[in-house]
């Protein structure tokens, strides 16, 4: 039988240690439906999410609501939107209960002395070409002011096909202001012209990615093998698509047959009662989804799976640090 | 040890290798006191698993809140000797 310590050397096999006991359990939680921006790609405005549920406006609710959440086992809070920071009384009502990652456009500061330790990541589209034709302005002038140097932030910086040959640019400029980054890759949900990825740029922009980590290992926050799949879309030679993926919610979870390794996810409208389909929207095509953090459960469930060769043990185990690391289960 | 012990830490293994497809073991050569989560590599999602079946087997509910200290086919079939003493 092949164990763990015969696979990896006494370096790797402290690394596993460091994560093999922490069994994150995430869920999704839109905060408000309400955003001050309006981007083009946002899955949450171009499925029609906002207008799925009202707000519930009692900060109580939220309060109980998250108790219950951690009764279900949650151990780690993912609030999106909308923009969560025009809701701070909601982000506190999780954020005093447990560890609690703030989904931001950056354009509000979430206050320090309110929440000295929460993980913020700040969405990035780009270049100030692409911010400005994707989201109206060019976010970054504004975020990284707010956030300069900032150890519980870091930059979501969402690759479009336009990056290509670009993102370094990008990337020192979040190294000069101190912040560290992770990449991922533009769904496309609303078809802008020329910002569909083309199975060529998937190649390149792979390439790219790997170089930016080498490059940069002290700002950049990804791994290798987490390019590989999220540019091919495959693991181990099974195909991403909604009969793998792990980040469906679990009591809209139809699927026949469900996959076994699932995490009793859910992802919560705003109003606290409806759950939506995923962690994306429903009208994204599962089979071209670019999601990070569902690829990133896709490999970090399939632990099993990995535990065939070092390398392929080595592999999960990047990415498995690098998703305790965005979500400060485990230091930078 | 007794007999009974014996086969439990047997019938735990075996029912750990059938859930997990686990290769080139028996319930005689696995090691009871092999880390499950550090060495064998089971997470959570694996101790819910095999948590129902023993469950079925012997009749026990093992609560969530003591996976983390299910750590070994010893320390699992102690757990369940207990479990069913509490019981009588």
């Amino acid at each position: 039988m092949k164990t763990v310590s015969s696979l990896l050397d006494d370096h790797w096999y402290e690394r596993y240690k460091k994560i093999s006991k922490l069994n994150i359990r995430s869920s999704i939680y839109d905060v408000t439906d309400r955003c001050n921006l309006r981007c083009k790609g946002c899955f949450f405005f171009s499925s029609g999410e906002h207008e799925r549920a009202s707000e519930e406006k009692d900060v109580a609710k939220w309060h109980a609501f998250v108790e219950k959440e951690m009764d279900r086992g949650v151990n780690l809070a993912i609030l999106i939107g909308g923009e969560p920071t025009l809701c701070m009384d909601r982000i506190e009502a999780f954020y005093k209960r447990l560890p609690t990652f703030c989904a931001t456009n950056g354009l509000i500061k979430v206050p320090r002395d309110r929440f000295p330790d929460m993980m913020v990541g700040l969405s990035l589209w780009g270049d100030a070409e692409d911010e400005i034709t994707l989201r109206g302005q060019d976010t970054f002038k504004i975020t990284s002011a707010n956030y300069e140097g900032d150890p519980h932030a870091y930059y979501l910086y969402t690759i479009t096909p336009k990056q290509l040959g670009k993102t370094e640019k990008i990337i020192k400029k979040i190294e000069g202001v101190g912040l560290k980054v992770h990449m991922q890759l533009l769904s496309n949900d609303e078809g802008v012209d020329g910002f569909s990825w083309q199975p060529e740029e998937l190649i390149e922009i792979r390439a790219e990615m790997d170089t930016m980590l080498d490059s940069y290992p002290g700002t950049v926050v990804s791994s290798k093998y987490y390019h590989e799949i999220i540019t091919t879309g495959k693991m181990l030679g099974r195909k991403f698509g909604w009969l793998e993926c792990p980040s469906v919610t679990e009591p809209r979870d139809n699927r026949d047959p469900r996959p076994k390794r699932l995490t009793n996810f859910i992802r919560w409208a705003s109003d606290l009662k409806t759950v939506h389909r995923c962690c994306t929207s429903e009208t994204r095509d599962c089979s071209t989804c670019k999601d990070g953090a569902a690829h990133m459960s896709w490999v970090m469930v399939n632990k099993r799976a990995h535990i065939k060769t070092a390398k392929d043990l080595q592999n999960w185990i990047e990415v498995y640090e690098m998703f305790a690391k965005l979500y400060q289960f485990i230091p930078w | 040890m007794t007999t009974d012990s014996t086969q439990t830490i047997s019938r735990i293994a075996e029912i750990i290798i059938n859930e997990l497809k686990l290769e080139d073991v028996t319930p005689e050569t696995f090691d009871a006191d092999l880390d499950l989560v550090d060495e064998v590599g089971i997470d959570s999602m694996d101790l819910a698993t095999i948590a129902l079946v023993l469950r079925d087997e012997y009749g026990i509910r093992i609560d969530e809140d003591d996976y983390p200290k299910l750590t070994t086919v010893r320390i699992i079939a102690e757990y369940i000797s207990s479990k069913l003493a509490d019981d009588k």
